[in-house]
């Protein structure tokens, strides 16, 4: 049964030759000019020593409700669209339903996003 | 359209769920709260009316291919749940304006969590239940802690998040075996199964931990006295009533349909557990002086009796507990109002029993309708409560669980002494510092009013509840019986 899972063992093995490859290509012929922030960790632009317990905007919480928003979308959509054929033209308003209540959440959380915004702005 | 059909059967969730969309826009789009509170009450009034014709007409049906059910217990179930949520809204208007919180964002989590005790108290498949069960419950630890700046609010709603979501682990791992071992996640199909070995048991009872945890069975009971007593009063109405009873009909159609076979086997574990819950819940809740915790420890106590009526696993014995979910979401939500009405305007500390002392002369209606909505959780004849007891100690003995009943009598007969001692308070003390109760709003005055009636005309008319119950479950099993 192991046959089947060749293929992922195969792209496993291709992904991480590749990024071996490329780190090794890039010490090699890169030019090299360190300083303290290159040196740093990357942490998405934000100082990776401290605090753990640091306090976020709010702001960006309805980033990540949005982010759910879509998320969900996609878990949903994504198998339904695959299998459309199959499972006829009724699922379509059972998946027209549940996107107008998702896209009304967006709504929700845009009208919301926009007064933490404001709340942030005045500060 | 079939998907449309089954709708129209469906169409009290429907409703509330619409109605739960349009009052979050409102919300979100800043229209004033007193008409946010206006649309909810015209949804769930609807939604009350098409549940209250759907509990006399509506036929026995599977819906959304079988995923769900329509009439009989599920309707019945519908219709406690809605009742609940409109007279919760009600109350809780009322209670959030006295506090000086009013949060319009309590109106559609309420309405989301009706939509998610109704998907739960119609489900025909354990991923229904699940689904329900969450919808519910996530709702319900938002509105825990509603009243943000709360210390014991928000305390509440975390703990009741933690736990939550530590039963829901239980609950999940359960259903993941059943499916393991029976190869179906429908309740009927299920059913068919009778042993399945270790993996068949090992589900149930992880099943049943989860149940346990909702229905806050000891010794599952710990976050029940916290979570009442730092949610909002009529929140906590809301969640001792309609969220039980929801989980409780779940439960009782899980046992019925699903497992019939370890329903024979459990009787054993479920008259330990509905003794260890009766005894627990009457004797702790004896020395609370909170009039709140003290009604949350007698919602577990009330829950032991209901595990009496689940050991004893008759059709009289399941038909007698829901009619007791009935009885008990009539006099609970009645009695929580009026201590939201008791509490408003002050802090946590005026839920003390002595700060009750001579309130009872002032706003007499309050305090006399206090007395019956206590009256009838002590059980005491004339009242639904009197009449819920007796039915499930009846169908306790009928099924030859006579030791049982004794302990269930004897716990019920102390209850009398903590329930008694808030009216001994309203009426025979002297007040120590000089309270003045504002005046209560008809709309509020007159939903009690009615919650009382209905308590006290259950405790004469039972029969035709009963009749229709038993006769829910008598159709229920001639189509198992038709079915192979």
């Amino acid at each position: 049964m192991f046959e089947q899972y060749l293929p992922i063992i195969v792209l496993i093995g291709i992904a991480v030759t590749l990024a071996l490859v490329l780190m090794l290509i890039s010490r090699l012929i890169g030019p090299h000019r360190p300083n303290a922030p290159k040196l740093r960790p990357y942490e998405s632009g934000m100082d990776p020593v401290g605090d753990a317990k640091e306090r976020y905007s709010v702001s960006f919480y309805m980033v990540a409700m949005e982010f759910i928003v879509f998320d969900l979308e996609i878990v949903f959509i994504y198998p339904w669209a695959v299998r459309y054929q199959e499972l006829g033209f009724g699922t379509f308003w059972a998946v027209m339903v549940f996107l107008s209540i998702l896209t009304l959440g967006l709504f929700y959380t845009l009208k919301k996003e926009s007064k933490s915004f404001e709340m942030t702005k005045t500060k | 359209m079939e998907i449309l059909n089954d709708l129209m059967n469906y169409l009290p969730a429907a409703i509330v769920a619409i109605g739960g969309l349009v009052v979050m826009m409102q919300d979100g789009y800043k229209v004033k709260s007193r008409t946010i509170y206006s649309t909810t009450m015209i949804f769930l009034g609807l939604a009350l009316v098409v549940a209250t014709h759907d509990l006399f007409f509506a036929e026995r049906s599977e819906l959304f291919s079988g995923m769900a059910l329509s009439g009989g217990t599920a309707a019945y179930g519908t219709f406690i749940v809605v009742f609940g949520a409109f007279f919760t809204v009600i109350l809780t208007h009322d209670y959030l304006i006295g506090v000086k919180h009013n949060f319009p964002q309590v109106y559609p989590l309420l309405m989301f969590c009706t939509v998610g005790m109704i998907t739960l108290a119609t489900a025909n498949d354990l991923v229904t239940v699940f689904v329900g069960l969450e919808t519910m419950s996530i709702c319900l630890y938002a509105l825990a802690g509603i009243i943000r700046d709360k210390r014991l609010g928000v305390e509440s709603a975390l703990k009741y998040f933690i736990m939550g979501a530590f039963s829901t682990g239980f609950f999940l791992y359960g259903i993941a075996l059943l499916y393991g071992a029976t190869g179906y996640t429908r309740l009927e199909e299920i059913g068919a199964f009778t042993d399945g070995g270790l993996i068949y048991w090992g589900g149930v009872s992880l099943l049943m931990v989860g149940f346990f945890f909702k229905v806050s069975a000891v010794p599952f009971h710990m976050w029940t006295p916290d979570v009442y007593t730092g949610s909002p009063t009529t929140i906590a109405a809301f969640m001792a009533t309609a969220a039980k009873t929801a989980t409780f009909v779940a439960l009782v159609l899980v046992l019925e349909r699903a497992l019939p076979f370890a329903a024979e086997q459990l009787v054993g574990t479920f008259s330990v557990i509905a003794i260890m819950t009766m005894i627990l819940g009457n004797v702790v809740a004896l020395v609370q002086d909170n009039v709140k915790r003290m009604l949350a420890y007698s919602s577990i106590a009330h829950v032991g009796y209901l595990f009496v009526g689940l050991a004893a696993g008759t059709v009289e014995a399941y038909s007698a507990v829901l009619f007791y979910l009935l009885a008990y979401t009539f006099m609970n939500v009645g009695a929580f109002g009026v201590i939201a009405y008791y509490e408003k305007n002050h802090d946590v500390h005026f839920n003390n029993v002595e700060s009750y002392s001579g309130l009872g002369y002032q706003q007499p209606i309050m305090a006399v309708l206090l007395s019956i909505f206590l009256f009838s959780l002590a059980g005491i004849p004339i009242s639904a409560g009197f009449n819920a007891k007796l039915l499930v100690f009846a169908a306790a003995v009928d099924a030859g669980l006579i030791a049982l009943v004794v302990i269930g009598v004897l716990a019920s007969a102390a209850s009398a002494y903590y329930y008694l001692r808030v009216m001994v308070y309203l009426y025979m003390r002297e007040p120590k510092e000089v309270v003045t109760l504002i005046q209560p709003k008809l709309v509020y005055s007159v939903s009690l009013v009615l919650l009382a009636g209905l308590t006290l005309y259950f405790g004469v008319m039972v029969g035709d509840v009963m009749s229709m119950l038993n006769s829910f479950f008598a159709v229920s099993e001639a189509a198992t019986a038709a079915a192979p």
